[in-house]
């Protein structure tokens, strides 16, 4: 596509293989796409056409992507490559230099700050530090854009939180009055995903969800986002250096180098590469 | 000789950039005062903690300004043989003056620095983009109650500041000078109504003590809001815009109280 000899595989047709990577012991045997519903050919959900952006410096150039309904996709690269970045430009806290950025068919570009606050309602962020609120308790958190945007009264509330919580496997008579400080790393990620679900968002964004974390504790949120593809047939998108978790995760994976996509595959056909970038990035995966 | 005016223009972009950001900012945060939904519970916290948590710092500074201007009076009147007149000196100080810029820089000190360092940790901890995903715009949910608080609660520690000022002055009065408490007193009420009245009831001399405190409230908020969502650079980031409010606040009240005693003389003099 562009001549640059690493870029393989970039936009490639086939991806219905899925890595054979089980989780907890359950072997993988249904093509990951197909389980969750997802559909290349549809409407993307999300999708990024020619995205340049500078800050001091170029950051991104001519960044192409389409995140289909229901895909997991995870953007790699190394530190400073600028995939949280691209976070930001889906959620419009961020607007690119040149290029367009689309949600469900949508140009986001434009809108105003109260039409791109719109727009996040469809979308769940869980940060590299959950930025939860660190003033309220974990039920506030939870319950916060129930509270925003939402007709439900405190019962209904109280019960959806309780459910979201379960559903992150917290026990919510020991965590709802608890505040941020007093929870440990994974129990902040797992309590940013039910805030980020809360709302029944269709769309999940994920940075760095298993950076800092123990492996037991990066295989339990590594499971918890597999869970939401299965279960909930959410689209999402993870930016992450963590290639096991990746690899488990992706239905297809982006891996983002001197400022462009260099690869667009899924696992499997990563995994195959044998670029000498994709080798060294991947070291003994 | 190019360079160093290179370097010069960028830095003049960046105040005139700053300056912009912090009207825009201010302006938000007015207009988001009578859009929905309105954060009620915020308010009242802010109240508290902009507010009633300052309350003793106030009155403690208010009460030895009070003490120590009866002193400083006392000795220079003592020469015309005035100092009967000390309660209407004192009271002009205080409510003209020291009790709404002394309660502007106590509450500069203690609350614009705090709302700096809470808004900055919570930008370098990535709550601020979590607000903004989570569909809720930062400056309606945080600068907006910060700024009604304040407004409210900056006029009402300058009342208590000058009433406490003024008690203070009673008791160097009565105890070091030897003056009655009635005829302090007296005095002092001699000199809220020689101003004059507006509207028949309002001493012209709380107009000006009154105003003052209210453009200072906004002038904290705003500043403290500003510096804290500029923040940038981890912790020492949050520290750095807690200096930068503290001072910048401060310089801000002792140059617009200028101004505004010049407007405010012209108009009520």
């Amino acid at each position: 596509m562009s001549g640059d000899p690493v870029r393989e595989g970039v936009e490639s047709g086939d991806d219905t293989a899925v890595s054979d990577l089980g989780f907890d012991g359950e072997p993988d045997t249904v093509p990951r796409e197909r389980a969750n519903g997802y559909d290349r050919d549809a409407t993307p959900v999300i999708e990024l056409a020619h995205v340049y952006l500078s800050f001091d410096s170029p950051l991104l150039d001519d960044i192409s992507l389409k995140v289909a309904r229901g895909e997991t996709l995870v953007i790699a690269g190394e530190s400073g490559t600028g995939k949280s970045t691209i976070l930001k430009l889906m959620l419009r806290l961020l607007v690119p230099d040149k290029g367009d950025v689309l949600i469900d068919g949508e140009r986001i570009n434009d809108l105003s700050f109260e039409e791109a606050l719109e727009v996040r309602q469809k979308m769940g962020m869980v940060f590299q530090g959950a930025a939860l609120f660190d003033s309220m308790t974990v039920f506030e958190n939870v319950a916060y854009p129930l509270r925003e945007h939402t007709d439900l009264d405190d019962d209904e509330i109280e019960e959806r939180v309780r459910q979201k919580l379960e559903y992150v496997d917290l026990d919510p008579d020991k965590v709802m009055g608890q505040l941020p400080a007093e929870l440990s790393g994974g129990m902040k990620k797992r309590v940013g995903i039910a805030r980020g679900i809360a709302n029944d968002a269709a769309i999940l964004l994920y940075d760095e969800p298993t950076s800092g974390l123990d492996p037991l504790t990066t295989g339990t949120i590594t499971r918890l986002i597999r869970k939401l593809q299965r279960e909930m047939g959410v689209t999402s998108v993870v930016v992450s250096h963590d290639m096991r978790s990746a690899f488990l995760v992706a239905t297809r994976i982006a891996l983002l180098a001197r400022r462009r996509i260099v690869f667009l595959g899924t696992p499997d056909e990563m995994a195959a590469s044998k670029d000498h970038y994709i080798r060294d990035f991947l070291g003994d995966l | 000789m190019f360079h160093p005016l290179k370097r010069l223009n960028e830095a003049a972009k960046r105040a005139v950039h700053a300056v912009q950001s912090y009207f825009l900012l201010a302006w938000n945060a007015v207009r988001f005062i009578v859009a929905r939904p309105f954060y009620g519970g915020d308010i009242i916290q802010q109240m508290d903690s902009i507010g009633v948590q300052s309350l003793g710092i106030v009155l403690l500074t208010g009460f030895f300004t009070g003490m120590v201007l009866a002193l400083q009076f006392s000795v220079q009147m003592a020469q015309f043989g005035a100092t009967m007149y000390l309660g209407r000196l004192v009271t002009a100080s205080m409510i003209r003056e020291l009790g709404p810029v002394l309660a502007g820089l106590m509450v500069a000190g203690r609350v614009g620095s705090g709302i700096a360092a809470e808004i900055g940790s919570m930008r370098v901890t990535e709550q601020i983009d979590a607000l903004n995903t989570l569909g809720t715009d930062p400056i309606k949910k945080l600068v907006t109650p910060r700024l009604l608080a304040a407004l409210v609660m900056l006029p009402v520690l300058t009342i208590l500041a000058d009433l406490i000022g003024i008690f203070g002055g009673n008791v160097i009065a009565s105890l070091y000078v030897g003056i009655p408490t009635s005829l302090y007193w007296r005095t002092v009420w001699e000199q809220i109504a020689a101003g004059g009245f507006l509207l028949r009831y309002i001493p012209t001399d709380f107009i000006q003590g009154l105003f003052k405190p209210f453009v200072f409230g906004a002038l904290i908020s705003i500043t403290g809001c500003f510096f804290g969502l500029e923040t940038s650079g981890g912790t020492e980031g949050v520290g750095k815009a807690t200096t930068r409010t503290v001072v910048t606040a401060s310089v801000l009240i002792l140059t617009t109280d200028y101004f505004m005693t010049q407007i405010l003389l012209y108009i009520l003099p």
